[in-house]
């Protein structure tokens, strides 16, 4: 069991298509978060950005991007990109350096301004770029993706659309009362499968919108925490682990498996693997989990996390659902913040944002949305190219 | 297909046989793994360090894992064929000797209603898109059931 380090402060701006620089987003994120841990931005030695791709040269150097915006003072930077897992892998150097004992105090931010629509690949001809190859070829957008699994689950274990819409509508609800999220808003099922088709059996309220949003998290030693807060929450793990060869699921972006001709699939498949390092790490498992906040993509894709972090065996995801198992109040509730439904992806921020959400949980701050008594929480993530990511906090 | 040159949309990754086009895949000399797209440097299973790849052409046949469609156009650098926009469908398809799947479009005229996982397909090759100059192709996935002729 590794050593542990504290998340003394959270902060995070709203969730919108607020159409600004993402730089203000971050700067407001991380005000937020010293605020509430206390803390000045001179306290900070070390900063780590979670990049984006989509806001030119100062997006791939965000550790510094930051810095400056808030005031050149001389602390050292990383800056980090992992797709959708950036803000893990951004909060894992901060944690490996305090471990290290190079610094006591490390903030991690991320923040994107999105465009509308579709997630595109960078523009120019690139046939050598599998992102690129994917929508010039097969036209396959990230919801093509999603969908696949999602009708894969229907022929496998008689998923029904229903049960995705279920999905949808419980985070709805749960997200209501999240001042971040973008949608705040009651959706029925019925009020779902009347929504578009996008990719069949995938409608547009069950696939994720692109959102402008930023997060940002203290991170400290925890001598440090504990002279600043008598019960801080602590971080028990942080997985950032890619596929085993061979990765016989399809994923994002790539247009086809690695064959298994050769080499069996691993025990784990990726997916399963990346919450199982996580469980590992902190000595922990699925049953001491009080909540957990996985990446809806799509609604399909979340019942898919039940199974892969080990809610329940494959194919009773539907069931844990229609129990009523991880809607609040039940044992394990999931995606308490209302999930991506209702934020939409800001990419670098989104597994920072689920840290922010987990750590108010088990401090007893989530308001209507609180799970009573919660004291050990998960994050589960995905980033396309291989990318996992999971991080368990305790109290 | 129309008159003018026909071009593969990309290059390598095809025959255009007019009867039995195949993927064209590459495998390992060492440790017998398959890679598509061809991976031509070093094979990628960890515990082998091999750098004989030799061509392959892939399973001409496979069975479904899943399916899906796109209702909408997707972005650029998806080309339009359509206006206006016609949905698509796109299939995952397992190939049994080479275990590993495979994603496509399927051949114009097939619903998603019209599959379901296991079902068998054969490979087709079939235009992507047009421009003024050339017709681009591209592999498609096609019923064997023989009810649509793509």
């Amino acid at each position: 069991m590794s050593e542990e380090v504290a998340v003394l402060g959270v902060g995070m701006h709203p969730w919108g298509k607020w159409g600004r620089n993402f730089v203000e987003y971050g700067v407001d994120a991380a005000q937020r978060a010293l605020a509430d841990a206390g803390l000045q931005w001179d306290d900070i030695q070390f900063l780590a950005g979670s990049d984006t791709m989509r806001q030119g040269y100062p997006g791939y150097v965000t550790g510094a991007t930051f810095s400056q915006a808030l005031g050149w003072k001389g602390n050292r930077v990383a800056s980090c990109y992992a797709a959708c897992a950036s803000g893990a892998q951004a909060m894992n150097v901060a944690r490996t350096q305090i471990l290290a004992g190079f610094c006591d105090v490390a903030m991690v931010v991320g923040a994107d301004t999105s465009p509308k629509g579709f997630f595109a690949p960078n523009s120019g001809d690139r046939p050598d770029d599998p992102d690129w190859l994917r929508f010039r070829l097969l036209g396959a957008t990230n919801p093509t993706y999603f969908a696949l699994y999602a009708r894969r689950r229907m022929e496998m274990f008689g998923a029904s659309e229903q049960d995705f819409a279920k999905v949808r509508a419980k985070n709805a609800k749960h997200g209501l009362s999240n001042e971040y999220a973008r949608y705040q808003k009651d959706f029925s099922v019925d009020e779902i499968l009347a929504s578009a088709m996008v990719a069949d059996p995938l409608r547009l309220l069950e696939i994720c919108a692109t959102s402008d949003g930023g997060a940002a998290i203290v991170l400290t030693s925890m001598d440090f925490a504990r002279k600043h807060s008598s019960n801080p929450v602590t971080v028990a793990a942080i997985s950032t682990v890619t596929p085993t060869y061979p990765q016989t699921v399809v994923e994002m972006p790539d247009i086809a498996t690695d064959s298994a001709a050769a080499v069996a699939p691993p025990d784990r498949p990726f997916r399963d693997a990346i919450a199982h390092a996580a469980y590992e790490e902190s000595g922990l498992g699925p049953d001491d989990l009080d909540l957990a906040e996985v990446y809806d993509l799509s609604s399909a894709l979340e019942l898919d996390w039940y199974e892969n972090i080990g809610l329940c065996p494959e194919g009773d995801a539907e069931k844990l659902l229609n129990d009523g198992v991880t809607t609040i109040g039940g044992r394990v509730p999931v995606n308490t913040s209302g999930g991506l439904g209702c934020f939409g992806e800001a990419v670098p921020a989104q597994a920072i944002a689920q840290v922010c959400e987990i750590t108010r949980q088990l401090r007893g701050d989530a308001g209507d949305r609180q799970v009573e008594g919660a004291r050990v929480g998960l994050t589960v993530n995905q980033g396309l190219f291989g990318h996992g990511s999971s991080v368990i906090l305790k109290r | 297909m129309s008159s003018k040159t026909q071009v593969p949309a990309v290059e390598g990754w095809f025959t255009t046989d007019a009867d039995e086009p195949t993927l064209i895949g590459t495998r390992c000399r060492a440790c017998g793994s398959y890679f598509f797209p061809r991976e031509t440097y070093l094979c990628r299973n960890p515990d082998c360090t091999s750098r004989e790849l030799d061509d392959v052409s892939l399973s001409r046949t496979g069975t479904i894992w899943s399916f899906t469609n796109a209702c909408y156009e997707p972005p650029p650098p998806y080309v339009s064929t359509n206006d206006p926009f016609e949905p698509f469908t796109i299939a995952a398809v397992e190939l049994a000797a080479e275990r590993m799947v495979v994603l496509g479009q399927m051949v114009d005229g097939v619903d998603v209603s019209d599959l379901h996982a296991g079902q068998t397909v054969e490979l087709v090759i079939d235009t992507l898109f047009e421009d003024d100059e050339a017709e681009y192709l591209v592999w498609k996935w096609r019923p064997t059931d023989g009810k649509r002729a793509g």
